[in-house]
């Protein structure tokens, strides 16, 4: 190391600072600095890649924690206390010992904040010391470092199943095509894959010879946004984006190994950037905890008024200068209105208790706790995904016994997201696919994948959950990669139809007719028409077991195709018979044996062509990977016909065909799907007939007006098709539609030539290119249609009728159908049969607000109509997306609202994520209701952030739901058990707890005012101020916040049969102002009891102040524990460990203190105390009045609220829902009914006001 | 029909989980304890008429006994009281009270004659007794330092902020220091009793054992440890201002000299409330003689030199007998017996609600 002159590094510091700052940075590569010293380096002025995350450092913790502890109003009104206790004139006590509340207070604090910290850390150090590969010019291959070694300018290379380290420019793939997939399920949640691409240019890639000039912009936390060029030394200037750049936190699938150069690194990234904290809410019973703080400061400072009147009365009745009157230390006596003035501020001082110190720090012990049992809840863990529920906002656990509102999402929250495939109609011909949905035998396979993507999660959760989550989160407690789980559960077969099966292999067979002929471009459709990837991950991720059972001659042969693949700096490994799970990370495609013996071998690649004679590839295993569950139902419904997606690249798709034969299409271009059109295309080219083709898929209205008229009987199918259509809608399926477009040469010149225009242009590029997607989506052949199921989620039924039961109204937001919807919405008990359910659709405001009105004056009076008190059925809401965009516009709000609350339930169909927040927001502020927001998609996100409490659903649709919730579970059903039991005992816990807190606080502090009336308001305590400390901090704290985790008012049992003891929480709840003042004039009432019966029994003896003080504060003691006794309901043994061990404390630590402190005030107090028969009876009679009226009263509640539970359980409660929910049936015919809404009637502009029943039951066959 | 074929799916991927490999994995499923899932047996009082109604008689027959006996003790306590103060101009104190002040030196004695109308069996406790006077004062009560009533040197000579303005007099250090010392009562009292034969004869005052043991033997020392010449141990120090003696010469007896004096250990131990008393003498009882203070007419001689007009304070002489519940107060046996007797009236009242209204809910109880 070089000796640099101070002011040569002060030049350079400065120097960093601007070169961080500028707009554009040049970053070259470290290989030809290799082993210089640091200021020699190029890219020494940017952030090396270790992260910090940990606010504090050994060394500063204590001052910077307190900075940060002082920014709290309460800390720094007890820190101002304490100052004025060091004011002479005023202070009360010594002041060094009143500042020890406030330390024990910040102390505790602070050592919360200093495990959150170390946990951090530790998260920090675990990260930073992952290993990665790093090229180094000496060894002239890629070294194992470790992450935080990473600098920029480095070149580093990722292996498949790898995180990437830093925000690589990726410079080279083992892809011949130059493409990366990546998982950015870590930053965005979105579990798809994604494909990078290599720098365009130099194709031979050489870490060493890289001498380009990397020109990039200044870091920023956009995800999807990235500028930089790379300039050649021949000044040459090659563009790159974002996709071009690996960002740090992604995961490398289906590639070997790709190398790029670090542009930002450590806290540069844009994973870190984005990587914000933890969410910080305040609940209602915080808020309204506030507004009595406020109440005690006026309690406070009015008896501190009365304190100092009293003492300048006192002080003017005096009629000289009597001995007790202590003057100042120069002799001279204030004038009474000064001292009194002083007194004022020392009677603060002496009553600052009343405002409860202690109680922020307990809510949030007893929130940790509560947190602690919410996720260590069995009923809320899911066996399938191994997955707790995740508390992620730390401070609202009792908003979840408050909610009045809940609004759910629809797909992947009230149903699996998983979806079936389960009918089709091909040409017109309904396949009903009876055998499906069956049991399926998907279970057994899974017993052979099950271990190694579980441990691959496990990974990922060590790995990744760290570093995303648990340092912005202190309590994230359960997984975060829940879904990687899911991806199995994606895989569910299909059995074919036999019908169907007899008819493809017809088509096969004889090819001839063109009608035949469409199944099979039906099929070819469903296979191709998708941006499915064809994955290799469970092969890779698949442990290799000691039965490696590979014939030499093929293992020799792959041997060396691997060595050919590899850098040299692998050149040295070879796959041992028992690897382990990380050189597997290195295996490419390979044939194995698995250990789950029978399951074959399997093999997924994507680039290595091969014959079909080749037995390697086992379409059983091959794995897909889908941008949308829909997709992939769509590609297994086709693999189960015989027409298997055997890879995919940008250019060509191969399938196979039930003949055994595989198909390379030739993929001309790729019309994504977008929610203008609804609908996606591929283009391709035929191998055999060299026809080009385009397939097309989508939504059926968008599908249907799009269709051509090329010969006669189309129509007939078109028609039919319409039907089948329909009824799948109203069976709750999703629809899709597949079509077809046969282009002739010319026309795909002419076409193509108009596309890359598009592609080429730089202004209004994307109207462009959309503009040409509808130009060839014309005049469309209808191959079929598709219905895909998506089951309802288990226990949802009679999950939501427990939560109406509760008094919840649900309402459910959902981009489907309103025909689908309400279907559901049937399915899962929402609507009931005889429910009254309103259709509201219309086109123009005009309509709408008229339909609104008279909606409304309906509603009105049916509900004051006497007749109907009894016989109600409830109202229910649908309404779309379009009438809500209306109704929700600010003139007709108020009269939505108003509608809305008359209704049970409330179904939104085709709404956007944006209107599901208005929705939120509109009714949390309108109505001034608890709302709750459940969703598992990113589209749920805006909703979930809009409510009071947003729960996540850790589903199909990856993460970014969870991200952003207070909640995370797996399953709907879990919300029962959320919300009615621990939102319950949360709610009522806390409550109780904060009120009983005020309480005892009260009933201590005015022990010390009642005595100011005897000793001339002069602030004195008969309490020795030790143990006036020791009376809050340690003999009466810890049962409160034992009642407040512990306590259960209801058992689980009771709360989850009758679900409508969950209504006391709702509204004002337990909490409420009338409590509030109740247990405040008990306080006083137990206050004066335990004052004035020692006073009597002392008055005129020679009992000492001290002594006087001792019997007082254990009355007050006893009483403060005994009524929180009577407040207990449920008495376990932690309970009675607690309560008699701080009975216990009280009387070690009152007689150790009084026997060792020779010179305290309180010496031989208690002693003398505990010798006196006195003593004993004071306390019990004492104790006993103190307590009488709320043990008389407690009786009196219990005796009430016990015929109360009874009438409830007598009450014959509705809940007829658990029976089979109305599935609809083809061929019953209920025509009893009256009619029901067809779909024009609800998507058209009348507006139908009818009781719909079991009229979706009705044949759909004429 | 449909949710069981998910409960059998589920169970099946559970199965399939644990199954071959899976042992290895760490579960993240919570572990099934009795205190992780909320379920410790829990004992739940439910508070029915059943269980309130006894509770209510158990304390009315508990407290009622216990007030009767508490009232009867106190009853069987005899005390005498007189008013020395001398506020009017026929009491014989009048002059002594007009006259004074804290430096007066000529002492003013006088004498109140009284009778003792039963006789005082077992050992009589005099106290003294002032009304008006605020010993709980805030800065009163901190005036004091606690170091040097224990004996150490140094806070002899320096003695504690808190004694302010009675630290220092003269620049000499105060012993013992602060406001409570310095306003010490020292009125002296004599109790002679009048025989009827005509003889005076003086009644023999214990002055030691009116002090807790621990204060006398432990928070109280003199300084210089055993020294028995306090002259010397207290030298470079000055006597209170108010007081007339220095503290070295508070008694004759060494054992009762110094801080360790009891009348002075009493008068440190300030006391509760405004009106109090404090033990000034033990009268015990002699062996040979049945009664303590027989009947008759007795004379309390006064050395007057307290002043408590500046208060509109009252002194008093008290003499009173001791049971095991200490001094005469009715207060505690009668709020014993009040208690007591509201609790079983509740009980009574309750029980008959119960009989006439209860028995709808006591089938509901049932049902429970």
């Amino acid at each position: 190391m070089m000796w640099r002159s101070p002011l040569a590094r002060v030049r350079d510091a400065l120097r960093g600072q601007k070169v961080r700052e500028k707009d554009l940075r040049n970053l070259v590569s470290n290989l030809p600095y290799e082993g210089l010293d640091k200021w020699k380096q190029p890219n020494r002025y940017f952030p090396g890649n270790s992260i910090k995350t940990s606010k504090y450092t050994l060394l500063l913790f204590i001052p910077m924690n307190l900075f940060e502890q002082f920014h709290r109003l309460a800390n720094l009104y007890f820190v101002g206390l304490a100052i004025l206790n060091f004011v002479p004139v005023v202070n009360a006590f010594q002041p060094e010992v009143a500042l020890i509340p406030i330390c024990v207070i910040l102390c505790l604090t602070a050592m919360k904040d200093a495990w959150e910290d170390f946990r951090r850390y530790q998260s920090d150090k675990r990260l930073n010391s992952m290993p990665c590969l790093i090229y180094s010019r000496k060894v002239k291959q890629f070294v194992e470092r470790y992450w935080k070694d990473v600098r920029v300018g480095d070149f580093v290379k990722v292996v498949c199943n790898e995180i990437v380290p830093a925000d690589l420019l990726l410079l080279h793939t083992s892809d011949p095509n130059g493409v990366c997939h990546i998982e950015t399920a870590n930053l965005d949640g979105e579990t798809n894959l994604k494909q990078r691409r290599v720098v365009p240019g130099d194709p031979e890639f050489e870490a060493e010879s890289f001498n380009s000039i990397v020109v990039c912009e200044k870091p920023n936390i956009n995800l999807n946004h990235f500028k930089c060029y790379v300039e050649k030394p021949d000044k040459d200037k090659v563009g790159a984006g974002i996709e071009n750049l690996l960002l740090r936190g992604c995961t490398v699938r289906n590639t070997d190994h790709a190398v790029g150069f670090v542009v930002y690194a450590g806290h540069e990234t844009k994973a870190m950037l984005n990587n914000n904290g933890p969410r910080y809410k305040r609940s209602k019973q915080e808020r309204r905890l506030n507004i009595d703080v406020m109440f005690c400061v006026i309690l406070l400072l009015t008896m501190c008024l009365v304190g100092a009147l009293g003492h300048y009365l006192w002080l003017q009745t005096l009629p000289g200068l009597p001995p007790y009157l202590v003057p100042h230390s120069n002799g001279h006596l204030d004038s009474p209105s000064l001292s009194s003035f002083y007194m004022f501020f020392t009677m603060i001082i002496l009553l600052q208790v009343l405002i409860p110190i202690s109680l922020y720090v307990s809510i949030e012990l007893v929130k940790i706790a509560q947190i602690f049992f919410i996720t260590n809840d069995i009923d809320l863990y899911d066996e399938e995904t191994d997955s707790q529920i995740q508390c992620r906002a730390l401070n609202i656990t009792e908003d979840l016994g408050q909610i009045e509102y809940i609004f759910t999402d629809k797909t992947g929250t009230l149903t699996e997201n998983k979806m079936v495939f389960r009918r089709c109609s091909i040409m017109g011909t309904e396949y009903p696919h009876k055998e499906n949905g069956k049991t399926s035998h998907w279970t057994l396979k899974l017993a052979s994948w099950s271990q190694s993507p579980l441990q691959m999660a496990e990974l990922f959760v060590s790995v990744m959950s760290t570093s995303i989550l648990a340092q912005s989160c202190p309590c994230v407690c359960g997984r975060t990669y829940g879904h990687a789980g899911h991806r199995l559960a994606q895989i569910t077969d299909v059995t074919p139809d036999k019908k169907l099966l007899q008819q493809i292999s017809g088509a096969e067979s004889t090819s001839v007719s063109r009608k035949i002929d469409a199944y099979l471009d039906f099929f070819l459709a469903l296979a191709i028409c998708n941006t499915v990837v064809v994955s290799m991950a469970t092969a890779q991720r698949q442990r290799v077991s000691a039965e490696f059972s590979v014939d030499v001659d093929e293992r020799w042969r792959w041997r060396r195709s691997k060595r050919a693949k590899m850098d040299g700096g692998f050149r040295n490994r070879t796959i041992s018979v028992d690897s382990s799970i990380e050189e597997d990370h290195f295996n490419p495609p390979v044939k194995l044996e698995g250990s789950g013996g029978n399951t074959g071998a399997q093999t997924c690649s994507l680039h290595v062509p091969r014959s079909s004679s080749e037995p390697a590839v086992t379409p059983d295993m091959v794995c897909y990977e889908a941008e949308s569950p829909d997709e992939a139902a769509l590609v297994y419904a086709a693999k189960a016909y015989g027409f298997i997606l055997l890879g995919r690249t940008p250019d060509s798709v191969t399938v196979r065909l039930p003949s055994g034969e595989d198909l390379r299409f030739e993929v001309l271009d790729t019309l994504t799907f977008d929610s203008n059109r609804k609908r996606m295309s591929v283009l391709v080219r035929h191998p055999i007939s060299k026809e080009y083709v385009l397939y097309t898929k989508g939504a059926d209205y968008a599908i249907m007006e799009l269709l051509g008229t090329p010969y006669a009987g189309m129509f007939s199918i078109r028609t039919d098709t319409q039907q089948h259509l329909d009824y799948y809608a109203k069976e709750g399926l999703r629809t899709l539609c597949i079509a077809k477009k046969v282009l002739s040469g010319r026309e795909y010149e002419s076409w193509s030539a108009d596309r890359h225009r598009a592609l080429a242009a730089i202004e209004n590029r994307e109207q462009l290119i959309m503009d040409t997607a509808v130009q060839i989506e014309t005049n469309l052949t209808l191959l079929g249609a598709t219905g895909i199921e998506d089951r309802l989620q288990e226990n949802v039924p009679d999950t939501i009728t427990a939560l109406r039961e509760a008094g919840i109204q649900v309402w459910v937001l959902t981009g489907d159908k309103p025909e689908t919807a309400v279907n559901i919405g049937y399915a899962c008990r929402l609507l009931e049969e005889e429910d009254l359910v309103i259709n509201m659709s219309c086109k123009n405001k005009l309509t709408c607000t008229s339909i609104l009105d008279c909606t409304l004056e309906e509603v009105r009076r049916y509900v004051a109509d006497p007749r109907n008190v009894d016989t109600t059925p409830d109202i229910s809401l649908v309404i779309d997306g379009r009438t809500l965009a209306m109704t929700l516009s600010s003139d007709l709000q108020e009269r939505f609202v108003e509608l809305a609350k008359h209704c049970r339930s409330v179904l939104c169909c085709r709404v956007t994520p944006l209107q599901k927040s208005a929705v939120v927001k509109i009714i949390r502020e309108k109505l001034k209701v608890m709302t709750l927001a459940v969703g598992d998609g990113a589209n749920d996100v805006n909703m979930i952030q809009a409510a009071d409490v947003g729960i996540g659903i850790s589903g199909q649709e990856g993460m970014q739901a969870v991200m952003m919730s207070d909640f995370a579970i797996s399953r709907f059903k879990h919300l029962k058990k959320l919300l009615l039991v621990h939102g319950h005992w949360c709610n009522s816990r806390l409550a109780n707890m904060i009120i009983y807190f005020f309480y005892k606080n009260t009933a201590n502090v005015n022990l010390l005012f009642w005595y100011q009336f005897f000793c001339g308001f002069t602030a004195t305590a008969m309490i020795d101020y030790w143990l006036m400390i020791f009376f809050n901090l340690f003999f009466t704290s810890a049962p409160p916040i034992m009642f407040g985790i512990l306590d259960k008012d209801i058992s689980a049992e009771m709360l989850l049969g009758v679900p409508e003891l969950y209504r006391t929480g709702q509204g004002s709840g337990e909490y409420r102002f009338s409590t509030f003042w109740v247990s405040m004039l008990d306080a006083f009432y137990q206050s004066l009891v335990c004052f004035f019966i020692p006073y009597l029994a002392y008055r005129g003896s020679d009992m000492d102040i001290f002594s006087f003080g001792t019997p007082v504060n254990t009355i007050s003691l006893f009483t403060i524990l005994l009524h929180l006794s009577i407040e207990i309901k449920a008495w376990t043994v932690v309970h009675w460990v607690i309560m008699l061990g701080s009975v216990a404390l009280y009387f070690i630590v009152t007689l150790a203190y009084s026997a060792i402190c020779v010179t305290c005030n309180a010496y031989w107090t208690l002693q003398s105390q505990m010798v006196d028969p006195m003593f004993y009876l004071v306390c019990i009679i004492t104790t006993v009045v103190a307590l009488l009226p709320r043990y008389h009263h407690e009786s009196c509640i219990h005796r009430y609220g016990n015929a109360l539970e009874n009438t409830n359980k007598l009450r014959p409660v509705k809940r007829s829902g658990l029976s089979v929910p109305p599935s609809p049936t083809l061929g019953t015919s209920v025509e009893a009914y009256p009619p029901s809404p067809t779909a024009s009637e609800i998507t058209g502009d009348e507006f139908t006001l009818n009781v719909i029943s079991e009229n979706y039951n009705r044949p759909v066959h004429t | 029909m449909m949710a069981s074929t998910y409960n059998a799916k589920d169970e099946d991927g559970h199965i399939t989980v644990a199954g071959p490999g899976g042992g290895t994995l760490r579960s993240r499923k919570p572990e099934n304890t009795a205190f992780k899932q909320q379920r410790l047996p829990a004992w739940q009082p439910i508070l029915t008429a059943g269980t309130v109604l006894p509770a209510f008689f158990v304390i009315g027959l508990i407290f009622i006994p216990i007030g009767i006996g508490l009232y009867v003790t106190s009853n069987n306590i005899k005390e005498f009281e007189i008013d020395y103060t001398g506020v009017d101009m026929s009491s014989p104190c009048f002059n002594c009270s007009q006259n004074f002040s804290w430096n007066s030196t000529r002492p003013c004695t006088c004498s109140i004659p009284f009778y003792l109308d039963q006789p005082y069996e077992s050992n009589v406790f005099m106290y003294y007794g002032l009304s008006n006077f605020y010993q709980n004062h805030r800065r009163y009560v901190k005036s004091r330092d606690d170091s040097q009533l224990n004996g150490d040197s140094e806070a002899l000579t320096k003695p504690s902020k808190e004694c302010e303005p009675y630290a220092f007099h003269d620049n000499k250090p105060i012993a013992p220091c602060g406001a409570i010392a310095n306003s010490m009562f020292n009125d002296s009292l004599e109790l002679f009793y009048n025989d009827p034969n005509g003889t005076k004869v003086q009644i023999h005052l214990m002055k030691t054992g009116i002090a807790w043991w621990t204060d006398k033997h432990v928070k109280f020392r003199n300084p210089g440890g055993n020294n028995p010449n306090l002259t010397v141990a207290f030298q470079g120090t000055t006597k209170p201002v108010n007081w007339r003696k220095p503290v070295y010469e508070l008694d004759s007896d060494q054992e009762n000299d110094g801080f360790i004096n009891e009348d002075f250990i009493v008068w440190m131990r300030t006391a509760a409330l405004p009106t109090f008393r404090k033990l000034y003498r033990i009268i015990q009882k002699k062996k040979d003689m049945v009664l303590t203070l027989p009947r008759g007419n007795y004379t309390l001689e006064v050395v007057y030199n307290y002043p408590v007009r500046s208060f509109e304070g009252r002194k008093r002489m008290i003499l009173s007998t001791i049971s095991w519940m200490g001094g005469k107060n009715p207060f505690l046996g009668i709020a014993y017996i009040t208690v007591g007797s509201v609790c079983f009236f509740l009980g009574v009242v309750l029980l008959i609600i119960h009989h006439k209204y209860g028995n709808r809910n006591n089938s509901a109880d049932i049902s429970n």
